[in-house]
């Protein structure tokens, strides 16, 4: 009775060994040059999410004029492809969730230096320090209240460490945008301040798995207070509607570091010969209607200048008293994880 | 204990005899393409100068991952032994209602990516969260690979020796304990392997979990500093684990020559009657299956009903399960034609050689599946740059990570066929080759068969590899899980991941149908 076994595997074998066969032959029609030039596809890297910007992705090939490929994957894994690729990368345009992976890149010399007039669309805030790379948009920490528990959220994040708010805290030690705020802190106070201010979080608060869950346990009344991101706030009032949401959001003033800005954003690779239509896509990017999308859909901040949110309540960019701090020093996150570890927070 | 078996006299025991030629060359192409990575680990390690990768793996933390993921992975592997053996024996030897229905249950976790089982036990649980999370999740995912070959090897166990043993007068415990446990060594011990190895690997469950491993390190490490040579400089540490971890399952296999003596009867083997003990093994069964399949299956079914941002969406998830199903079948393929002379040497050839050559198929199976990925996208650019972020590539990357998989299963299979058939083949004259197509790959085929099962459904679910080489805009079922979880939405990932496990069900079932 072995027979049909046998038959089996002769069988997947047969059909394994065809599929890339047919594969090869159906993708060398579709292929064309593979050596890229400016008439070719323009192959985006993007590392922000599909189901977020595949619509404006399909909109910027209408508007760049040129067929678009784009390969979806996390930010830090295609910046680790991409320097794995180096000179032979097919990627023209890379958009990334973070600044830590643009700045990674651009400390590799990979990134080409934008058009003056394409920088100067976005505060310096939130560029490259070497003219390669811009930010599109940009999310702002701050603090989640729950207004039955407490009247008003402290205005520093020294405050939450202190005895009154002891298991009054939640926070997200493992969520990118939490250990970028930490490296904030690091970067402005020093690594001994942040320590000590780690250590004071740890004993006063509750840790959750993301922001999502954060702001869920703000809701519930499990925690008064919640670091997190601004926006998770605002789609969920855009869901359920504002009286259906149990917090409420507090900008922190004065440069706290809890204000941290940080920001996705576009660079143009030096070598994946797209460099003209990679251009023109990241002032697309930078357009009005592109811009409006991200804040709409993510309602993340828009970053080039004349453009302001359509996304109600949420207060004005410039008004927002954010720490000064330059962007591509968050790269240093590996320290923040050896604080982290060594805490014992993640 | 090989004394006790019938048939384990020198003739029958592994040789020192050089293996022929036509599987010598053909194991050392698979050799060469397992360690792939390991050039790549040694450019990017030494790039800095052996100094610094020595500061990195010197470090204090580097010991103490060591033994966190050593930790996890033991105790994960001790638990898919109880779950898989307990489960083989009672859906093969017994007289367990439903048994077939059982068997083809108890392979289908292996169908749920560890993330979703880690992600479904939080979403019930969240106190799960930290090592014993991600011991539960994995060892629900992983017990089948422990299970499988189980089960193959006591199909394949000559029943007159289990027979002459309860002549002897042995109760069905003491026969199952000095009979037939001792020739489940093998496939046990390979199958525990395999799953020492996918914990070392994983990256989903721990990560969710919040259990930080040695995967863990080196993900944050190229997260946190695109620095690619702590990176590497930690995964070679993880290397020298799986090479110290296979040569300790080589050592747990004794001497013991473990084929029958027969042709292979096509007379049944009698079920053993469970009597009182039915209702436990029942529940047992249930128990088991609730927890690892009914479970997630649940936690999905839940997300589809409530979620409002579920997609029906039905000719893109056709067309992904399609592409899915076309990928996985091909490297499934390619993985077993690989194993299959590596896996008859490390059976039937001992010396030297043949340890290398093993060892060499399972040094890439640690490694998280970034490190394979990044190690091909190196090779490939520089090497063979047409091929870059085409098919064949990707194929090749599941045959790279998932070799051990094949291997294990080949080798336990064709350590239960006779070698004495061989011999008696090659008095008659017959060429290596047409020994190898007539004797040896006929009478290991339920466990290959078994093997390329594994490697098809493993290959269907694998993530961070698939995300860096696929071809531009296609799609698995498992990268449109990443996709729709990254976005927040469970109810939108939950019909790929229904998917997922309904078509790895489909060689589970076949695999149970054709079994005697």
């Amino acid at each position: 009775m072995r027979r049909p076994t046998a038959r089996l595997i002769t069988a997947l074998t047969a059909i394994g060994l065809l599929v890339p066969a047919l594969a090869a032959c159906g993708s060398d029609d579709k292929g064309g040059g593979s050596g890229g030039g400016d008439d070719a596809a323009l192959v985006i890297y993007s590392g922000r999410n599909e189901k977020l910007v595949k619509p404006i992705l399909d909109k910027l090939e209408k508007a760049v004029g040129s067929e678009v490929d784009v390969r979806y994957g996390e930010s830090a894994e295609l910046a680790a492809q991409i320097l794995e690729e180096g000179d032979r990368t097919k990627a023209g345009l890379f958009f990334s969730q973070d600044a830590g992976a643009l700045g990674a890149l651009s400390k590799e010399g990979m990134l080409e230096k934008l058009p003056q007039a394409t920088l100067d669309k976005v505060d310096s805030a939130y560029r490259g320090g070497e003219g390669d790379w811009v930010g599109l948009s940009g999310r702002v920490r701050v603090i989640a209240y729950n207004p039955d528990k407490v009247d008003k959220a402290p205005d520093s994040v020294h405050d939450v460490v202190k005895p009154e708010w002891k298991g009054k805290v939640g926070f997200a030690p493992t969520n990118a945008s939490f250990q970028a705020f930490v490296t904030g802190m690091r970067v402005l106070e020093g690594d001994d301040a942040t320590r000590t201010w780690l250590k004071g979080l740890k004993a006063n608060g509750k840790t959750y798995s993301n922001n999502l869950a954060t702001l869920d346990a703000v809701e519930s009344g499990e925690v008064s207070l919640g670091l997190v991101n601004h926006y998770y706030w605002y789609e969920r009032v855009a869901e359920k509607g504002e009286d259906k949401v149990g917090a409420k959001l507090h900008f922190l003033p004065g440069g706290d570091p809890g204000a941290l800005i940080n920001v996705a954003g576009a660079a143009v690779l030096k070598d994946g010969g797209q460099s003209a239509t990679a251009q023109k896509a990241v002032d697309y990017l930078l357009s009005k209607e592109a811009q409006t999308y991200f804040a709409e859909e993510t309602k993340e901040y828009p970053l080039a200048a004349g453009v302001t949110s359509p996304v109600r309540d949420l207060p004005a960019l410039d008004s927002l008293q954010a720490p000064d701090i330059d962007l591509s020093k968050l790269e240093s996150l590996q320290e923040t994880l050896a604080m982290l570890q060594d805490v014992g927070l993640v | 204990m090989g004394r006790l078996l019938p048939g384990a006299g020198p003739g029958v025991r592994a040789t020192d005899r050089r293996p022929p030629w036509v599987l010598i060359v053909p194991a050392c192409v698979a050799a060469l393409f397992a360690l792939l990575p390991l050039g790549y680990l040694a450019v990017r390690a030494l790039e800095r100068g052996p100094g610094y990768a020595w500061d990195v793996v010197a470090d204090e933390r580097t010991l103490q991952l060591v033994g966190r993921s050593l930790g996890l992975a033991l105790t994960v592997v001790a638990a898919c032994l109880v779950l898989g053996v307990s489960l083989a024996w009672l859906t093969v030897r017994t007289a367990l209602p439903g048994a077939r229905a059982w068997s083809v249950l108890a392979t289908l976790p292996l169908a749920v990516p560890s993330y979703v089982a880690a992600f479904t036990w939080l979403s019930a649980a969240p106190r799960t969260a930290g090592f014993a999370g991600a011991a539960l999740a994995l060892t629900l995912v992983s017990f089948p690979y422990v299970q499988l070959p189980v089960a193959a090897a006591l199909r394949g166990i000559d029943p007159a020796q289990e027979e002459a043993a309860r002549s002897l007068g042995h109760g069905p415990l003491s026969t199952f304990w000095r009979i037939t446990l001792p020739q489940l060594r093998p496939a046990a011990a390979g199958g525990g392997l395999l799953v020492a190895l996918y914990v070392l690997s994983d990256f989903g469950a721990v990560s969710l979990m919040r259990y930080d491993t040695f995967t863990w390190a080196i993900h944050t490490s190229y997260r946190a500093s695109f620095d690619r040579t702590p990176a590497a400089a930690l995964s070679v540490v993880l290397v020298v684990m799986t090479v110290a971890l296979v040569a300790a399952e080589g050592r747990t296999r004794g001497r013991a020559g473990h084929a029958r003596t027969g042709t292979g009867s096509a007379r049944p083997i009698a079920a053993v009657p469970l009597g009182r003990w039915r209702i436990p093994a029942l529940a047992w069964c249930s128990a088991v299956t609730a927890v690892a399949v009914a479970f997630p299956l649940g936690t999905l079914g839940y997300w589809l009903a409530v979620g409002t941002s579920a997609t029906r969406d039905l000719g893109g998830l056709a067309e992904t399960a399609w592409a899915t199903l076309g990928v996985a079948a091909a490297g499934a393929a390619l993985t077993t034609l690989l194993a299959l002379p590596v896996g008859v040497i490390a059976a039937r050839h001992r010396g030297r050689g043949a340890r290398l050559l093993e060892q060499a198929a399972y040094a890439g199976h640690a490694l998280p599946g970034i490190t394979v990925a990044l190690a091909l996208v190196f090779f490939a650019v520089r090497y063979a740059y047409p091929l870059y972020q085409q098919l064949p590539l990707l194929i090749c990357a599941y045959a790279v990570l998932f070799l051990p998989v094949a291997v294990a299963a080949t080798r336990a299979a064709v350590l239960q066929a006779p070698p004495v058939l061989e011999d008696v083949a090659r008095s008659l004259g017959r060429r290596p080759l047409r020994v190898l197509r007539d004797v040896t790959v006929p009478l290991a085929a339920p466990g290959v068969a078994a093997g390329a099962a594994l490697t098809f459904v493993v290959c269907m679910k694998e993530l961070p590899a698939t995300l860096l080489l696929r071809p531009t805009g296609m799609d698995t079922l498992a990268t449109r899980l990443w996709t729709e979880t990254g976005a927040g939405s469970f109810a939108a990932a939950a019909p790929y991941a229904a998917a997922l496990i309904l078509l790895a069900a489909v060689p589970s079932y076949l695999l149970g149908r054709h079994r005697t």
